[in-house]
């Protein structure tokens, strides 16, 4: 049963620029939340808050609550890793262990959790690559290196091995930018299938598929939280004029 | 490869049909309860239209979303525009089959004025349209949709035809008139429901071949355009 994330004044930093202000947002679970706005709107270092990568940049800093299942990830006594475990993610180049095999790609987070036993092993694997949508296309070729796979394969590898942890939330950070209009269809469809278990959160700058697979979107724009409601919502009838300017396309 | 959003378009495939299906019988049993003088059937074809209303509403709000969220192309985008087009026409034919109910109400007050020939037959013909227009959307039959046109004349015709002969019973006796009018009224509504149903098949061409032949000049016998044919 996968949880909510509830995030409560969020406010981050690289060096003294102030990237993101004051965000107050609720992620639902078993759904997917997508995050829009343009260029340097804070999007991505927004998600990268969420699992604690945006800290890892040097000079960079993040302040505030985010609550996943009642637990603040930025309490005190808070060990970043195990916070990465539950909250995984997939990034805008797919990124498979050139010097891996599909098989060694996927079972990586398990290897490093310290789980030798190769039944288990074995059995997460082929779990999490029918669960990408994969398992059909690489099951005779698993000792194949994951580098040797389409762009899209490589991607769903990518999420394979992000979801063999078992996460409670998968991230997605422009999943798509990278890949053609079939492979993107493909991911779009895994993520309906995948959201029925999973908190999804995508942040993409191509609006139609915000539109296409979300129920909720959140639309940043210099740093700040403009509007976050239902995506049949905000793109029929947003509340705020700066929404509807960037949906129309009135600017950039 | 099959996408979630196919699914939506088939659930707004099958509210139209359902929609459809409402109003054939509303038409039938609006003229049932004028030809059988049965009020109380009136008064439950009158009811039933919110059904269709609110089927109007809701697939209005299902293509806007499908609009919006799924950005549809080519058959699928016709699809959506032609589907919020005919729920409009099929909730016109319901209102039309409830004004002739509230005519057969007022009717069925006084003595009949004479035996409904024509009115019935205008009924069967019309009823046919609707439900020829509606299989040709479902087995996408650009053909089948084609021939609903020209059937529209002999509708057309039928009106006047009622027209002339309750003329002549008007002027022989003005006693009859508020009779005469109603039923006058009753066979123009079975008009505007072959018409709306011409409507729908117009909009099935355009769904199946994408040629949008509304308000152009076609030849009424075979609901084609006009001149040579090019060999077909």
């Amino acid at each position: 049963m996968a949880d909510g994330i509830i995030v409560k004044q969020l406010n981050a930093w690289f060096g003294s620029l102030h990237v993101l202000r004051g965000i107050d947002l609720t992620i639902a679970p078993e759904a997917v939340t997508a995050i829009i706005g343009p260029s340097g709107c804070g999007k991505s270092t927004f998600i990268r808050c969420l699992n604690r990568m945006h800290e890892v940049v040097l000079g960079a800093r993040a302040q505030g609550q985010i609550l996943l299942n009642g637990e603040d990830l930025y309490g005190p006594g808070v060990d970043p890793v195990q916070v990465r475990r539950r909250i995984g993610m997939v990034f805008q180049k797919p990124n498979p262990f050139p010097t891996m095999s599909v098989f060694d790609n996927v079972a990586a987070g398990l290897r490093l959790d310290g789980v030798r036993n190769f039944a288990l092993l074995d059995e997460a694997v082929e779990r999490a690559l029918h669960q990408a949508a994969l398992w059909d296309e690489v099951r005779d070729q698993l000792d194949k290196s994951g580098a040797s796979l389409s762009g899209g394969q490589q991607q769903r590898l990518c999420i394979a091995r992000a979801l063999a942890v078992r996460p409670e939330v998968l991230l997605m950070d422009e999943p798509c930018s990278a890949l053609d209009p079939i492979a993107t269809a493909e991911i779009e469809e895994l993520m309906v299938e995948l959201k029925k278990d999973l908190t999804i959160v995508i942040v993409t700058h191509n609006m139609q598929q915000a539109a296409r697979v979300s129920e909720t979107t959140g639309f940043f724009l210099l740093g700040e939280l403009v509007e976050c409601d239902k995506t049949s919502r905000i793109f029929t009838n947003p509340h705020d004029r700066r929404t509807e300017d960037y949906i129309t396309g009135r600017f950039g | 490869m099959p996408r979630h959003f196919h699914e939506e378009l088939d659930q707004v495939k099958e509210k139209l049909l359902k929609q459809g299906s409402l109003v054939e019988t509303m038409v039938e049993r609006a003229v049932a309860s004028l030809v059988d003088r049965d009020s109380r059937l009136a008064e439950e074809v009158i009811a039933s239209d919110q059904k269709v209303d609110t089927l109007d509403i809701e697939i209005d709000e299902d293509c806007l979303r499908l609009l919006a969220l799924q950005q549809p192309a080519a058959k699928d985008l016709r699809f959506i525009t032609t589907a919020m087009k005919i729920t409009t026409d099929l909730e016109r034919m319901a209102d039309q089959a409830v004004n002739i109910c509230q005519r057969a109400i007022d009717l069925n007050e006084e003595p009949q004025l004479k035996p409904y020939i024509d009115i019935p037959i205008m009924s069967q013909l019309a009823q046919k349209m609707l439900r020829d227009s509606l299989d040709a959307f479902v087995r996408r039959d650009a053909e089948l949709a084609r021939q609903v046109i020209p059937a529209d004349n002999k509708v057309d015709a039928l009106k006047n035809q009622v027209f002339r002969e309750l003329l002549t019973f008007m002027m022989e006796d003005p006693r009859t008139i508020p009779r005469a009018i109603r039923l006058i009224l009753v066979s123009r509504h079975l008009e505007r429901i072959a018409d709306h149903a011409t409507n729908i098949a117009e909009m099935v061409v355009f769904l199946v071949e994408g040629k949008d032949i509304r308000h152009a000049p076609y030849d009424k016998e075979t609901g084609r355009p006009p001149g040579p044919s090019n060999g077909r």
